[in-house]
């Protein structure tokens, strides 16, 4: 059995110093034994033949000097079993469901090693999420990792939702059921009872927990534990994903708590911080979360990763949201203007992006004319969005007759291809028509991304001389 | 990487800590970079720092488990990579090892504490001499040939360090990299594998003045922002603004020699994308598969953090070794902003005095340290070669006045710059014409001049004043709307949308547009300054300008570029622009 030690000497934030005469090794797990009993868990942030820095998952608090440190041996595992599924676990991975103890078929470090980028296979194939401004316009691909940049008080948590439920790859609905099966793995990461009851009502309802593996820290679990949860999450679903051929997404929520427990790590450790006192290496630590999303060749399964972080004062450039776009294969963002006017989903297309979009779709993927038309739609919105500055200045009647097109197109492109309500499921062929039914409101010459071979079989001959007739 | 040939170890210590990749040693005799093996699994590293009897070792690999008490061992050399035939159509991390080989030895995840060599020691190349017993041969000479993959002839040279002198012996035929194939008179042997400290740059004559464009086939680049081979270039750009995606078009489409394309602290699939994509790709001037043209580094932002600030050293060591032989080399390094935070990352841990923003106070040092190793160079076996160096940087929160970008913007001279507001309408490249520049404008004139046509600087200016009107009057149009402005400004105005449309514009998806050639670039810009001759005409003799604007053929202007058979279309377009504006008068 390994040694005790009662040497604290420091506790600082979640950190407690103690002193050793044995070697102890980088990242190995600690259990702290309270006087009256409790065991807290941590892991070795710096080791030295003197002396270790423990960080603290469960919290400092209660810990003294007299408690007594023991070293395991080895780094956090997680135990691993396809049995998970269904299950519902503390941020630090122990059942909370009340059912039976988990009997794992292997244990796996949950610091997962890198994929080598010459066993990944680029990622292809389109999910459908049923939502057209996902769908039509930032194309979810297995194997991605896509955030959603949302603020707080916004329907995020809805929209994860709605994806969760409705995701599924069109070839394999009519194929075989031969195909992977689909899991969800959801990690909560300091989010409110309210947010967590309204996800688990949510899987109850639809049946989803069957395929689901929730691991939950809420607002009132200790902040450190945060750091643990999302490798718990991702190490389940390599797990399920490269060695039982699920295709897992992973949604993980909330990624700005996340990086306030890495910040309040940081400045326990009186590091030197980087912008707005977030540690320096927050990208690598980030992309070590964010890189477990991928496909491998040869294996069946995927892991997607849908991560949600809450913009703090909706800045895209504070540095969660900036970093996490800076690794991330795109971004999907809610935006508050258009949740007022009362948009479901309220996505602002504008900024949002799919990065492996143009590699999944088209031809043999979806339909030969999604990428022409998505650009034009975007090129069109964008126009429409800029014109409606100037209308607040100049009044509609200064603009010409191209410009109020425009105009009229960028208020029906968020009030009937956006907005679809929670609910409801679109088709990507449904998708599409509606938005060449939007396209063809504006005149042909204007559609200049459009290849004109689809133009011919597309476009909606009367849409723009009725709309040109009722303007009259 | 060199290491893993050399066996023999010259001193041993003691782990006295670790804390993440780096570790700290006692009792360990080392000089500054010499690379260490740490710990029980011989972890690869290097001493970044000595005090007093206090060894600082940046490990390459993940650092988990390592203990104090760990021997550490060291090699007695500077980080070094492995030179020779079998770097190109190969893939390594940011220490030289082959991913493919060590996914044979490890599976689809990165283990650690393994090694292998950067270039394979067992296979044998032919070996066709270029001197014979007798010749005289110095430093940086060529020793023989092997045809190293489909497109590039490998050339054995005398290395640097020799002191040169006669032949006594010269082999023909297959061997292993590591036999001798020529013997001087000195006892020198040389072997077609060689080793360079990747921190020293390899030795060359002199610098020279680049006067030939690297041809990119992106008209933005080519047409108004030209980098010379041997130029230095940046792309800063928030995220998602196209830094990668313009990085790969260079990488396909330039019409260098060799590409080194280094990806650092980036994503793993877009390494894959390259590994998957570049074989099937041709290269449009020798019609080979592209991949056998270039040699990839990838250290995504999952891999060690130390072994990320090697990966640019790496990559711009084994661009001067192709470039002593003669070549055009470019080296793409996607993205520097990595790489500096890296440094910044090392440097927090050893508690360094920080400078800006938490870099250390070095950064603007070693990023000029990088770019000076680009460069148009006269060899010294007296050929000429060059290397591009292209820089993604990626500012925080897209603000250029960060640090990296600006140590950067000092020393390149293009500059390249994204816009988030571009991207976001899907302009794309969405590279702000406003904003960016090219240094080398004037002394690639002569070139274009030659070799595609006479006017071409004239065009080029004529459409860089319409897009300087245009964005002069786009500030009058946001406070009065557009019918408000004289009808010449309309006009002015809508050709300005034909140059940013039709001729800025690229898909890089698009299997016509992705690559257009400067032939083609300069056809597309005539065909619009015809439209803007051809409708101030029609203005002038008293046309309306919303009839003018509406011709049937101004919308053609748009689909010049997915054209292949340009030449045709752009001639017909003109005639009938020219046509449909007479039935007007
Ligand atoms: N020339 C282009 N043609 C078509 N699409 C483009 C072009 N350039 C960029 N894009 C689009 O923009 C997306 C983002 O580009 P890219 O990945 O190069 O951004 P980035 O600047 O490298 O971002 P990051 O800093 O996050 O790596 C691409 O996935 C693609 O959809
Ligand atoms: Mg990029």
């Amino acid at each position: 059995m390994q040694k005790e030690y009662k040497t604290i000497t420091e506790i600082s934030g979640p950190l407690v110093f103690a002193e050793v005469d044995e070697p102890i090794g980088y990242d190995e797990m600690v259990e702290i034994r309270t006087p009256n009993g409790e065991t807290r868990r941590g892991q070795v942030l710096e080791s030295t033949s003197k002396f270790v820095a423990i960080q603290v998952f469960e919290g400092t608090s209660g810990i003294d000097r007299q408690s007594s440190v023991r070293f395991i041996g080895e780094t956090l595992q997680m135990p691993l079993t396809e049995e998970l599924l269904g299950r519902v676990l503390s941020g630090s991975g122990e059942p909370i469901d009340g059912g039976p103890e988990i009997e794992p078929d292997e244990e796996r470090p949950i610091v997962g090693a890198a994929i080598n980028p010459t066993a990944r296979e680029y990622p292809q194939e389109f999910i459908q999420t049923g939502v057209s401004a996902i769908d039509g316009m930032n194309t979810l691909i297995r194997g991605q990792k896509l955030p959603i940049f949302s603020g707080s008080g916004l329907p995020h948590n809805d929209l994860a939702l709605q994806i969760a439920r409705q995701a599924s790859v069109p070839e394999e609905d009519d194929e075989s059921e031969e195909g992977s099966e689909f899991a969800v793995i959801f990690g909560a990461m300091g989010i409110t009872q309210e947010e967590a009851n309204e996800f688990m009502d949510d899987f109850e309802r639809t049946g989803a927990l069957e395929r689901s593996v929730v691991f939950m820290n809420l607002a009132d679990d200790p902040a450190v534990e945060r750091t643990v949860t999302p490798r718990l999450a991702l190490t389940t679903a390599e797990y399920l994903a490269f060695e039982k051929d699920y295709h897992v997404l992973v949604i993980l929520t909330d990624m700005t708590n996340y990086c306030e427990a890495l910040r309040e790590i940081g400045a326990a450790r009186e590091e030197v911080p980087g912008r707005r006192g977030y540690p320096g290496y927050m990208y690598t630590d980030l992309a070590t979360l964010y890189e477990r999303a991928g496909r491998i060749e040869g294996r069946d399964g995927s892991v997607t990763q849908i991560p949600i972080l809450t913009m703090p004062g909706d800045d895209d450039t504070h540095p969660i949201p900036d970093l996490t776009g800076y690794i991330t294969e795109g971004q999907i963002y809610i935006d508050r203007d258009l949740n007022s006017q009362g948009i479901e989903p309220p996505v602002n297309v504008l900024p949002s992006l799919s990065r492996l979009m143009d590699d999944g779709i088209g031809e043999g993927f979806t339909r030969k004319d999604h990428g022409d038309t998505a650009n034009q739609l975007y090129a069109a919105y964008a126009e429409g969005e800029d014109l409606r500055d100037l209308v607040n200045i100049v009044g509609r009647e200064a603009l010409s007759e191209r410009d109020n097109k425009y105009l009229d197109f960028a208020d029906a492109f968020e009030e009937e291809y956006i907005q679809q309500g929670f609910e409801t499921n679109r088709g990507l062929e449904e998708t599409l028509d509606l938005g060449w039914e939007l396209l063809s409101r504006l005149p042909k010459e204007e559609l200049n991304r459009v290849d004109e071979e689809f133009i011919e079989e597309y476009y909606v001959e009367d849409e723009s001389e009725e709309l040109a007739q009722t303007a009259d | 990487m060199s290491q893993a040939t050399a066996t023999e170890t010259t001193d041993e210590g003691v782990i006295e800590s670790v804390s993440g990749p780096v570790v700290t040693a006692t009792d360990l005799a080392a000089r500054m970079n010499d690379v260490v093996y740490v710990g029980n699994e011989g972890l690869m590293g290097e001493v970044i720092e000595i005090e007093g009897d206090i060894t600082t070792i940046q490990v390459y690999e993940e650092t988990s488990d390592v203990a104090p008490g760990e021997p550490v061992e060291n090699t007695g050399e500077p980080l070094s990579v492995d030179l020779g035939p079998g770097m190109l159509d190969s893939i390594y991390d940011g220490v030289q090892r082959p991913l493919d080989v060590l996914e044979e030895k490890m599976g689809a995840f990165l283990d650690r504490g393994v090694d292998a060599p950067g270039i394979d020691l067992e296979r044998t190349w032919e070996f066709n001499p270029e001197i014979e017993v007798g010749d005289e041969v110095a430093p940086g000479d060529v020793v023989g040939i092997v045809p190293e993959t489909e497109s590039i002839d490998h050339k054995v040279l005398v290395p640097p360090g020799y002191e040169g002198g006669e032949a006594v012996a010269v082999e023909d035929g297959a061997f292993a990299v590591d036999e001798t194939v020529v013997e001087l008179d000195t006892g020198e042997e040389i072997a077609m594998r060689q080793e360079w400290p990747v921190r020293e740059p390899r030795p060359t004559v002199e610098k020279e003045t680049p006067t030939t464009p690297l041809i990119s086939g992106q008209r933005i680049l080519d047409g108004l922002f030209p980098i010379a081979k041997g130029g230095t270039a940046a792309i800063p750009g928030p995220f998602g603004s196209g830094k990668t995606v313009t990085q790969h078009q260079l990488a396909k489409w330039a019409d260098a020699d060799i590409v080194v394309y280094v990806g650092c602290g980036e994503r793993g699939n877009e390494m894959t994308e390259v590994i998957e994509d570049f074989p099937e790709l041709e290269d449009p001037k020798t019609g080979k598969p592209l991949m056998s043209r270039t040699c990839l580094i990838a250290n995504t932002s999952n891999m060690p953090v130390a072994a990320r600030e090697s990966c640019v050293y790496t990559g711009i060591t084994i661009a001067e070794y192709y470039r002593d032989m003669g070549y055009d080399v470019a080296l793409m390094a996607d993205s520097t902003s990595r790489w500096a935070e890296a440094m910044r990352e090392i440097s927090s841990r050893l508690e360094e005095m920080p400078g800006e923003e938490g870099y250390p106070a070095y950064l603007a040092a070693r990023l000029s340290e990088f770019y000076e190793r680009a460069g148009k160079f006269q060899n010294l076996n007296g050929s000429e070669g060059s290397i591009s160096a292209i820089g993604a940087v990626s500012p925080p929160g897209g603000d250029f006045s960060e640090p990296v970008t600006q140590n950067t913007l000092r020393i390149v001279k293009c500059f390249w710059a994204l816009d988030a507001d571009l991207a976001e309408r899907r302009h794309f490249p969405s590279i702000n014409w406003n904003e960016s520049y090219s240094l080398y404008t004037d002394q690639l004139d002569p070139w274009w001049r030659e070799n595609v046509v006479e006017e071409y600087p004239e065009v080029r200016q004529w459409a860089v004043d319409v897009l300087d009107e245009e964005s002069e009057l786009q500030e009058i149009v946001q406070l009065v709307g557009k019918d408000a402005l004289p009808d010449d400004q309309q006009l002015t105005l809508e050709v300005a949308r034909y140059i940013r449309e039709g001729w800025l514009q690229q898909n890089a998806f698009h299997d016509v547009d992705t690559y257009c050639e400067p032939e083609k670039t300069y056809q597309m810009l005539t065909a619009i300054q015809h439209f803007n001759d051809e409708t101030a005409e029609a203005l002038e003799a008293g046309v309306p300008v919303e009839e003018i604007v509406d011709i049937e053929a101004a919308s053609k202007l748009n689909r010049m570029n997915t054209q292949e058979a340009y030449e045709q279309y752009i001639d017909d377009l003109k005639s009938e622009i020219t046509e449909q504006l007479q039935e007007l008068y």
